[in-house]
């Protein structure tokens, strides 16, 4: 079998994509099934940044399918305080394990690990550049719990200029039939003018508005919530406006259709209020789960064990 | 061989065998013969200013008595494919290039991302990859950071 990575979601082809997601449903339905196909396999978490979570998502992944993780979560800790390259760490790493999951603050790095790789490497976040695995996750999610990924009308609010699962989302799903997006952001944090314009040459109809309303929600199967990031702004005070912008309450969730979900990559800071956990609508927690779900499937993809009689 | 420069005549000599880079847009010769690597070579090098000409007002013109091996036409093609290149063989003209924007460049121009992985990693290669053709758009390959042909020849 061919030595495969994934760098961006669009790595995978639509076909590819829809094949992985079958197997993540597969996965989620026949636990046991899964539950040794990773015997003896080892995954290297290389993450020089943290990002507790999905690290952990991808531990998880191994150590459900029966194999074992290992790695670092602070590029200080590592020979990388050292000053060794990337593609020197993955020469290393690539005979210690046999997949490797790297996170790096620094854009393109995962596509460097894989040019010196024997083993599939998997970019699990490039600083502000690419994050598959979230955007699989997403797909996952709204693909389980609305039961397609045609015919939809997904609304993207909060942060949608810095959001890069945003950016990958509306990518991914403008490869399916019959998408609308609605997006809904402060003037300050709109959608990059290469996304709509890619939006308008492939002709998916979208509408840009502020108000996150009823008038707004009214014909949304889903609803993506984001983050404002306090990291992205050079002053306090733009972040301090910004922050609170939107708010997703009871209130609002009252005159929200009611097939309609909630998702968010997390972790979520105001603009989901407590109060909505409760709501069956509510989809960000079990998207934590298909997360793992989907990266169980990718691990399994990319190292040839997706078919049973391997 | 000869530019006409108003009443005066500016001589240039002629060349048995080597290139002509002609219909450089005014202004630009320095960029070519930078991008080039000309300074690196032992060889004649002409490099004529703010000729006349009937298609673009005014152009540069590059007169270089080297073989045509020596010259990367990826690179010139990635920075101005219009330029019109004349192989010289015993002083004549025995063909004239057609430039296309290369699929990719390696080394030419380098990633102005601050988070781009080739900012701290210095032996990586600088690659481009041509993504728009249309639109002369090139892309880090690490980062994809944008590299616009027609702006960068304003």
């Amino acid at each position: 079998m061919a030595l495969r990575h994934l760098m961006s979601p669009l790595d995978l082809s639509v076909e590819e994509t829809n094949r992985l997601l079958d197997l993540a449903v597969d996965i989620e339905h026949n636990r046991d099934k899964y539950a040794h196909r990773c015997d003896g396999k080892k995954i290297a978490t290389l993450f020089y940044e943290p990002s507790t979570r999905t690290r952990l998502s991808f531990e998880a992944a191994m150590m459900n399918l029966g194999g074992k993780a290992l790695g670092f979560h602070d590029a200080s800790t590592s020979s990388v305080s050292k000053g060794e390259t990337v593609a020197d760490t993955i020469r290393l790493v690539s005979c210690y394990a046999d997949i490797c999951a790297m996170r790096h603050p620094k854009e393109g790095a995962p596509l460097v690990a894989s040019m010196y790789s024997t083993i599939p490497v998997i970019n699990a976040g490039d600083g502000g550049h690419q994050h598959p695995t979230q955007t699989l996750t997403d797909m996952l999610t709204i693909r389980s719990l609305k039961g397609r990924l045609e015919n939809l009308t997904i609304g993207l609010c909060g942060d949608l200029k810095f959001g890069r699962t945003v950016h990958s989302l509306i990518e991914s799903m403008s490869r399916y039939k019959n998408i609308r997006f609605v997006l809904i952001s402060p003037e300050e944090l709109r959608v990059p003018s290469y996304v709509t314009e890619e939006m308008k040459e492939k002709g998916i109809p979208y509408k840009e508005v502020i108000a996150l309303n009823e008038e707004t929600m009214k014909d949304l199967d889903v609803l993506y919530m984001t983050r404002v990031q306090k990291e992205r702004f050079f002053n306090e005070e733009d972040y301090v406006r910004m922050k609170d912008f939107y708010i997703l309450d009871a209130a609002k969730m009252a005159v929200a259709p009611k097939d309609m979900i909630v998702m968010h990559p997390l972790p979520r800071v105001n603009e989901i209020a407590p109060e909505v956990d409760k709501d069956p609508r509510a989809a960000y927690f079990k998207q934590v789960q298909y997360g793992v779900y989907a990266r169980m499937a990718l691990i399994l993809t990319l190292l040839g064990l997706d078919k049973e009689d391997k | 061989m000869a530019e006409t420069t108003g009443k005066r005549t500016l001589s240039i000599g002629g060349l048995d065998e080597g290139f002509v880079l002609d219909h450089i847009q005014a202004g630009h010769a320095m960029t070519i013969y930078r991008y080039l690597h000309l300074g690196d070579l032992d060889c004649t090098v002409a490099i004529i200013k703010n000729a006349e000409s009937r298609k673009m007002g005014r152009k540069d013109i590059i007169k270089v008595a080297c073989p045509i091996d020596y010259l990367d036409l990826d690179v010139l093609g990635f920075i101005d494919h219009n330029i019109t290149v004349n192989v010289i063989k015993d002083g004549k003209i025995i063909e004239k290039k057609k430039l296309k924007l290369p699929k990719k460049v390696t080394n030419v121009i380098r990633c102005k991302n601050p988070r781009c992985i080739t900012s701290t990693e210095n032996h990586l290669d600088q690659v481009f990859v041509l993504t728009d053709p249309e639109k002369e758009i090139y892309r880090c390959m690490y980062c994809d950071e944008k590299w616009d042909g027609k702006l960068a020849r304003q």
